[in-house]
């Protein structure tokens, strides 16, 4: 499995176009923002964590579609489904999340405190939203996994995919942007938001992996 | 699918034996035949009396006229749960079973379910002009029927996207599952995000907080639109049966077409 991990993060690292593109699409969509809401900063500051987090969403949702495709091509995915005796074919689709995640989206959590300073949200602000992305994110990449294996022999399965993540991820951004935005204004608690935000990471890592696996065993040629 | 007649074991007795005898799909299709003009009748006559129970309700003190929206706007929210939940005891019949019927049945209702949920949407949207004052608000209910909705045109992009109906059926069956689960997920964080829908008043422990004056319309319209359902779930997997039988023959005729050029 680490041997796994290791060939994914080469993989995603030398052919690297994946994390700098979807770098780029977040600050995009970021810097799109003020001209669409005029360059308020107060305003920004009030929803800059909403704005980091969908940013971060959609740039999160970008190369999905990769996840399984490059395997399917040159037909190492057909080696890891005969090897299901051997490695449980759920966990092999949940370490390629990880990679997937330390490659692609791993990028985005660290660039995003430089994005809310462009927001004018506080450093609290900053770090909760920073925070809340470094756990929420896994979880979308475990719901993208089940897109990414229902289309992957679509020929142009990435647009379909979003479209079927996109209201499962719902629950993940609410309690994203709750959290972070408890860090900020007064009344409202950090903790909860967080703590159920954890735990939907979690129950979409067992159950994400599971359900692409399955979704990969069945929809094989 | 196209020509499976295969003699099923005549254990027509327990029901998984009689689920198994309609695998048939000749069987199927002459059950439907018979099934079709009687669900559709019961359906008529008892959606017009509801309506007629529904129009001779007392109005309600606040609301006025206007509650009669409810009389079919609550069955087709209703409805709009009952189709999915149909369509996930469906899917399970595919992957479990391997029902070659299940996924016939999940994909006809998937566009039922999307038109129950938005007319839902839309019943709802008229009964909140009047009564709050606007056509959409970002409230928790509302929100989770328009995801829901969105999920069912997820699921009808997929099915439709593949040529093979084996594959395609495998793969709305798993993303069906995998949204069932998600629902009370959805329902619940989106409703720790906001509130403003009047809770349930129908389902609860404590019995029901509606006058049953206007329950009982409530009630008879509900069967009859679950009624209507069903007619149209029926008529809708005897034409994806026809629908694939005709694919099957235009192979097969295609196949001897090219057999007699050679």
């Amino acid at each position: 499995m680490l041997a796994l991990f290791r060939r994914e993060l080469q993989i995603g690292v030398r052919t690297g176009n994946g994390a700098l593109t979807g770098v780029l699409f977040f600050l995009a969509v970021v810097a799109v923002i003020p001209f669409g809401v005029g360059p308020d900063l107060n305003l920004l500051a009030r929803i800059g964590p909403a704005i980091l987090w969908i940013g971060a969403l959609l740039a999160g949702l970008l190369g999905l579609e990769r996840l399984f495709q490059a395997d399917r091509e040159d037909g190492s995915l057909d080696l890891m489904l005969l090897a299901d005796n051997r490695h449980m074919t759920a966990l092999t689709v949940f370490v390629k999340c990880l990679a997937h995640w330390t490659v692609n989206v791993l990028p985005l959590v660290v660039v995003t405190p430089l994005l809310g300073l462009f927001m004018n949200v506080e450093p609290v602000g900053i770090l909760a939203a920073t925070a809340t992305l470094a756990v929420g994110t896994p979880a979308i990449t475990f719901i993208g996994a089940v897109g990414a294996a229902l289309a992957v022999a679509l020929p142009r399965g990435g647009l379909l995919v979003s479209v079927l993540v996109l209201p499962l991820t719902i629950p993940v951004l609410i309690f994203g942007v709750a959290a972070a935005r408890g860090a900020v204004a007064d009344p409202d608690p950090f903790l909860p938001p967080f703590l159920i935000l954890a735990a939907l990471m979690l129950f979409f890592a067992v159950i994400g992996p599971l359900a692409a696996s399955l979704a990969l065993r069945w929809g094989g040629d | 699918m196209g020509s499976g007649m295969t003699n099923a074991t005549p254990q027509a007795s327990t029901l998984s034996g009689r689920l198994t005898a309609l695998a048939n799909p000749t069987r199927f299709l002459a059950l439907a035949d018979t099934l079709v003009p009687w669900l559709g009748g019961t359906a008529l006559a008892v959606l017009a009396a509801g309506f007629y129970m529904a129009f001779t309700a007392p109005e309600d003190y606040q609301q006025g006229i206007t509650v009669r929206i409810m009389y079919i706007h609550v069955p087709f929210a209703w409805l709009a749960m009952f189709c999915y939940s149909l369509m996930a005891a469906s899917a399970l019949g595919t992957l479990v079973w391997k029902h070659p019927l299940a996924d016939v049945a999940l994909k006809s209702a998937a566009p039922i379910g999307a038109a129950f949920t938005a007319l839902a949407l839309f019943t709802g949207s008229v009964w909140g002009k009047p009564m709050w004052g606007t056509w959409w608000v970002w409230d928790a209910r509302l929100t989770s029927v328009f995801i829901l909705f969105l999920m069912y045109l997820g699921i009808i992009a997929l099915t439709r996207a593949m040529d093979d109906p084996g594959r395609s059926a495998r793969a709305a069956a798993i993303l069906t599952l995998v949204g069932f689960v998600n629902i009370p997920i959805i329902k619940f964080s989106v409703d720790w995000w906001n509130t403003l829908h009047q809770p349930a008043s129908v389902f609860r422990l404590d019995g029901p907080t509606i006058h049953t004056s206007l329950l009982w319309p409530l009630l008879v319209c509900a069967l009859g639109f679950t009624l209507v359902l069903l007619t149209l779930h029926l008529m809708a997997m005897r034409a994806e049966i026809w629908r694939r039988r005709v694919i099957a023959m235009r192979r097969l005729s295609a196949r001897a077409a090219e057999r007699a050029a050679r």
